[in-house]
């Protein structure tokens, strides 16, 4: 009889954590780790990641025992949003770069630690918030960032404030001469009658893979105002996941703003925790996928108070072999009376193996509420097409209109000038590449 | 200027056009009538090359071209255009954007350069005043929420940017008001002249009044029963379809 040897990943990242040395925050580890020791990674079977087989992946690509890849590379310009006038912050393999990044913002405005020196700095807000609203349980993904984290970024923005320039925080990954694996860590704190705007863009370069597990908490306080991109634009081997939970309380605005356009695989899990009365909360994504990349959007909207509005719109156009999944949960709990929560997920599929799985889950408690979702996925409009070629419009650029019309329909909220030229242009540039 | 020699055609596995023959030159509008599912429109659509219908037999040579074997773009950069029974709706595409990527594909067919931003934007209010169309109307995304007369004049405001050799107006009295008639046939008649030629489906003799046309044709089960000057027009409209359906059946 011949046994088969597979690899025991889990104790790979067990013995690697074991021989871990953290200069902070090991208690938080501790207890994070033995959360994901009890669950181990999600197994092909786990509902939750039915569609994403990550652990398979991660067992098949990327040996936790080397250490990790630094990087030579001298300049991140190519990575940056041309004109953009904002605070930079930038990550190169999972470490804090302070050669690369510029704070412009006064620090009455805005204050930036890495979450290493906020253990020191800001010790009790720290211990008041970190891990809280993204907790290690809810996720093993979650639970492991908790455990190692590398390094990490404390964003905290004082009462009636508004915070002029936006956050550009940029997570690049360099691959040339090794795998890399990191995992980084954001805490953000929004308080009072504030207002700030994030954009977060995750870059790769090299030929090796690369594994970023990500997560971050926002939270968002009374009459305060976030804003908040996601610019997701891995190169190959690039295998991600985002763990992000954003908390609002009383009269609070939310928009946030996914986008998706490379990597191999690339999870997100988007919880919002509408926690007070009277908010508003929007949130737009857009995958854009060709080639092999799979993109799998876990949204959760928890309406826990009354009087609160929320609008989810994800759409998606697949090309290729790429793999699009959507699940939308929309949670209404007993007394968040009067709540408003839409949900729409739209998809096109450009080519005949492209696919997608969509899922809507709406579980709702009140009584007196008005909900709807809706999800379409299917190929472009034949009769839209042939309108447009009657024109004298070729089909390959009538197919990119067509495409590029239904993609941009998400920016369209975007405040910020500067960037909302930018992702249109990524978007227009990327439509007429590859269709 | 465009020759169509028994041409036959079906759409899934029914037969619609059974055998049509028809002759149009420079400078001539030809109306075809007749009753309802006797194979107007899907003689318009298979000139404009529309794939769902499939061409079974016959032949359209359009100024030296076999029109059959061209992409429907090539045909409307060969000059033809069709103005849409039912123009389609697309969100995320204004007017204006469309047509500036539609006439440059055109140029660039015909080797002309592109025009820049100035000149496409006074050839527009230029030909906007002939259909009586706002700008505010062709920044908004292509016929969204338009009414069916916006619909319509905007059809006729595509034709008049794109100046076609052979213009094919399916049907476009359907859902207009007598104001718009008016506002669309204008336009029309103004575009006119002896270069180009028009082909008018249409079911009521009533576009008729404002597009005169010089030859009249009669489609009945998918084949030109009759044909005639501008007065069959009326006769038709005096004694109603039956008499056509009669005149075949004792035939």
């Amino acid at each position: 009889m011949s046994t088969t040897v597979t690899r025991d990943i889990k104790n790979e990242i067990a013995v690697a954590f074991h021989q871990s040395k953290f200069d902070v925050a090991n208690d938080y580890r501790k207890s994070a780790f033995a959360f994901f020791e009890k669950t181990g990674l999600p197994g092909a079977k786990q509902e939750e990641y039915r569609f994403t087989p990550l652990t398979k992946n991660l067992e098949k690509n990327f040996d936790w025992n080397t250490n990790v890849s630094t990087s030579s590379t001298n300049s991140i310009d190519e990575f940056l949003i041309p004109d953009l006038d904002a605070n930079i912050l930038v990550f190169v393999n999972g470490i804090y770069s302070t050669s690369n990044s510029k704070i412009i913002s006064p620090e009455s405005e805005v204050k930036f630690k890495t979450l290493s020196d906020a253990f020191k700095s800001d010790s009790a807000t720290i211990a008041s918030y970190l891990d809280k609203v993204l907790t290690p349980e809810s996720d093993p993904f979650a639970a492991m960032n908790s455990a190692f984290w590398q390094e990490g970024l404390f964003i905290h923005v004082p009462e009636n404030t508004n915070v002029a320039k936006p956050v550009f925080i940029l997570h690049l990954n360099d691959a040339t001469e090794g795998q890399v694996i990191s995992q980084t860590k954001i805490l953000g704190i929004v308080e009072k009658g504030s207002q700030l705007s994030v954009v977060e863009k995750f870059d790769s370069m090299g030929s090796h893979p690369v594994f970023h597990n990500f997560s971050e908490e926002w939270i968002v306080k009374e009459k305060s105002h976030l804003e908040y991109c996601k610019i997701q634009n891995d190169a190959g081997k690039s295998y991600q996941v985002a763990n992000t939970v954003i908390h609002q309380s009383d009269k609070s605005l939310l928009n946030t703003f996914t986008l998706t356009l490379n990597g191999q695989l690339v999870r997100n899990n988007l919880s919002i925790i509408i926690a007070g009365d009277n908010c508003e909360s929007h949130f737009y994504g857009l995958y854009l996928l060709s080639g092999d990349t799979l993109a799998d959007n876990h949204t959760v909207v928890d309406h826990k108070k009354p009087n609160s509005f929320s609008n989810e719109m994800y759409k998606g156009i697949m090309d290729g072999n790429s793999k699009g999944v959507f699940n939308g949960k929309i949670f209404v709990r007993p007394h968040a009376q009067k709540t408003n929560a839409f949900q729409s997920n739209r998809n096109i599929l450009v080519s005949d193996s492209a696919t997608v799985n969509t899922k809507p889950q709406l579980e709702i408690w009140a009584d007196d509420v008005k909900c709807s979702h809706g999800c379409t996925s299917g190929q472009l409009d034949e009769e839209a097409l042939f309108y447009l070629r009657s024109r004298g419009i070729s089909a390959t650029i009538a197919k990119a209109m067509l495409l590029y019309a239904f993609a941009s329909e998400v920016l369209a909220p975007i405040q910020n000038e500067t960037l909302k030229s930018y992702l249109d242009n990524l978007i227009a540039e990327r439509l007429h590449k590859n269709f | 200027m465009l020759t169509i020699k028994n041409l036959q055609a079906k759409v899934a596995d029914k037969q619609i056009l059974n055998g049509i023959d028809l002759k149009v030159n420079a400078g001539e509008v030809h109306a075809i009538m007749g009753p309802n599912g006797s194979g107007k429109s899907t003689l318009a659509s298979v000139l404009a090359g529309r794939e769902d219908y499939e061409v079974t037999h016959g032949e359209v040579d359009f100024q030296g071209k076999n029109l059959l074997e061209l992409e429907p773009e090539d045909r409307a950069r060969e000059g033809i255009f069709m103005a849409f029974q039912y123009p389609v709706e697309i969100p995320g595409v204004s007017t204006i954007n469309f047509m500036k990527t539609a006439l440059n594909q055109i140029r660039e067919y015909r080797g002309l350069q592109a025009l820049d931003a100035v000149s496409f934007l006074q050839l527009m209010k230029e030909k906007m005043k002939l259909v009586e169309i706002d700008q505010s109307l062709l920044s908004r995304s292509l016929n969204e929420g338009f009414s069916g007369g916006e619909k319509k004049r905007n059809e006729i405001f595509q034709m008049a940017m794109l100046e076609p050799k052979l213009a094919i107006l399916d049907e476009t009295d359907s859902g207009l008001d007598i104001d718009a008639l008016r506002i669309v046939a204008n336009g029309v008649n103004t575009l006119r002249n002896k270069n180009n030629a028009t082909i008018v489906v249409t079911h009521y003799q009533r576009l008729l009044e404002y597009i005169v046309p010089d030859y009249v044709h009669v489609l009945y089960k998918g084949k030109i029963v009759k044909s005639g000057g501008k007065e069959l027009a009326l006769e038709l409209e005096a004694k109603g379809y039956d008499w056509i359906k009669n005149e075949v059946a004792i035939a």
